[in-house]
């Protein structure tokens, strides 16, 4: 895949490939540009290096070959568990990055009210993390990330251990969120539905070692509404994503 | 129409929600069950097993409680030996603590320093007391202060191993989170390691506590000088055959192992009760 040149763009991978202390081959030649407005999913076959990718776009890897550029200063990221720190009652987990970024104690309580609002936790303050569902956690967890006005959003497969409603109702929130913020969003998951439904662009990726293998621009306006699940168009998007996804099993 | 919903409602919360006298009854019930049968089979020991001039093998309860507890001098002298072992006790784990507390953090920090220090403190704690009594009495004489060093010697280990083990317990994603945000060894320690760290810091403070108290009698047995302790006082009662006064020290004793081990437990359920999960805490 070339690289398509953006100067604009808020991530951008550059043959990037990654090679463990083991030996294993994780990651070879990933090239792409994401730049606010664009959200894009990556899906694949389970190890072939998908969460990889988002760790070396964080800085929590770094890679054996190619560059990453991208501000780390106010990354969203949010991971496949809510890692909300059970001490914490869910405005103080809210709270946490704006913290560890030194944001004042004024704004800090604005922020956190703020994204609380968005991701539609108010009355939940006060309540700790074990005392919330699965969803509410990754709500919780989304807030978070948006106290820092994030530029750039990862998202490693968030939604994964949740149930099939909550899924759809998180995937809505987070495409209404992606629409109202602006951010640049790369999006991990196996669910080709919720990567068609929620992106602009779904890429799909091989088996190990992970390269690009294909590319959908996904062309449904936002807001989403629920019922697109349910249109023709949707389905033979998902099946064309899907072929592509068999494919590159193999 | 309220009134009767608001009816239901209080009768399905009082369905739910066992009374107080039900939640009373099942937490006292089985222990005074329990204590009554101990009574009873101690008065079988006393009067229906031992004759009466080896009675002092085993003295009923009630000649206990009158002789150990209600004679004025008994009382006096057994309460404020207690005192002196509460003083060794406390004072031993409060060292405990605060060096357990410091080894523990040190070893969280760096692997070489927890591969360096710990097995010296495996080692520390599997020496038999017996075995150093001469050397400690040599460096630390043979008063109070060589009892608060056996104390800590007793008490430190479960505080190394448990608040190590709670330091180390915080999930790889939350550490992730931390160094995604460029968060400070300090402020990863602060915000994350230590927080993550109560349940298990609580843990080993109520085992260390009870230790302590067990530290602080045993230490008493071997170094007598200056003010006598409660282990003083068992070691003189014994060698004189005084049954009576001997179960009032025990009986003592045990009341002030089990006090430290509630304190510590009321503590935890204040700190931790709220958040934790398993929400286990006992007071």
């Amino acid at each position: 895949m070339n690289k398509d040149l953006n100067t604009s763009a808020s991530l951008s991978f550059d043959d990037i490939g990654m090679i463990f202390p083991d030996g294993t081959e994780a990651l070879q030649n990933i090239t792409f540009d994401l730049s606010r407005g664009e959200f894009v999913t990556i899906v694949g076959p389970s190890g072939c290096g998908k969460s990889t990718l988002l760790k070396i776009a964080s800085g929590l890897l770094e890679p054996t070959n190619g560059s990453v550029e991208v501000d780390r200063e106010r990354l969203g990221y949010v991971f496949q568990d809510a890692t909300l720190l059970p001490w914490r009652t869910v405005s103080k987990n809210v709270e946490l990055l704006a913290e560890l970024h030194g944001t004042d104690a004024q704004e800090r309580k604005r922020l956190v009210q703020e994204s609380i609002e968005l991701v539609g936790l108010e009355g939940f303050e006060n309540h700790y993390p074990k005392s919330l569902s699965g969803g509410m956690k990754m709500r919780c967890s989304l807030a978070r990330s948006l106290t820092l006005k994030p530029p750039v959003f990862l998202f490693d497969e968030p939604f994964g251990a949740v149930d099939e409603i909550t899924r759809e109702h998180l995937n809505e929130e987070t495409q209404q969120l992606f629409k109202q913020e602006g951010f640049a969003g790369l999006f991990i998951t196996h669910s080709i539905s919720e990567a068609v439904f929620m992106s602009t662009k779904v890429l799909v990726m091989s088996a190990r070692p992970g390269r690009i293998v294909a590319e959908f621009e996904i062309p449904f306006e936002y807001p989403r509404k629920p019922d697109l699940r349910f249109d023709a168009d949707f389905a033979e998007m998902c099946g064309k994503v899907s072929v592509e996804l068999r494919g590159s099993h193999s | 129409m309220n009134t009767t919903k608001q009816k239901r409602s209080a009768s399905a919360a009082s369905l739910s929600q066992p009374s107080k006298i039900h939640r009373y009854t099942a937490a006292f019930l089985p222990p005074l069950i329990l204590g009554a049968g101990v009574i009873g089979l101690w008065y079988y020991i006393s009067f229906g097993l031992l004759e009466e001039k080896r009675r002092f093998l085993l003295r009923p309860i009630h000649s206990v409680i009158d002789v150990g507890f209600l004679d004025g001098d008994n009382r006096s002298e057994s309460l404020k030996a207690l005192w002196s072992s509460t003083e060794v006790a406390l004072i031993g784990l409060s060292i405990a603590i605060g060096l357990g507390f410091v080894l523990a953090i040190l070893m969280s920090q760096a692997k070489f320093l927890e591969r360096a220090i710990f097995p010296y403190m495996v080692t520390l704690q599997a020496i038999p007391i017996l075995a150093i009594v001469p050397l400690i009495s040599f460096w630390f004489g043979t008063g109070q202060r060589s009892r608060v060093v056996v104390c800590v010697i007793i008490a430190l280990f479960p505080i190394i191993v448990n608040t190590l083990f709670g330091l180390q317990s915080a999930e790889r994603g939350m550490h992730d989170l931390f160094t995604l945000h460029h968060a400070n060894r300090f402020t990863r320690l602060r915000k994350l390691m230590f927080p993550a760290a109560l349940p298990a810091v609580f843990a080993g403070l109520r085992i260390s506590a009870g230790l302590s108290v067990i530290g602080a009698i045993v230490g008493d047995f071997f170094f007598g000088k200056g003010e006598a302790g409660i282990g003083q006082m068992l070691k003189k009662h014994a060698n004189r055959l005084n049954g009576e006064e001997l179960l009032a020290c025990v009986i003592l004793s045990s009341a002030l192992g089990v006090l430290v081990f509630w304190i510590f437990g009321v503590i935890q359920n204040k700190a931790v009760g709220r958040w934790h999960e398993s929400n286990s805490a006992t007071s």
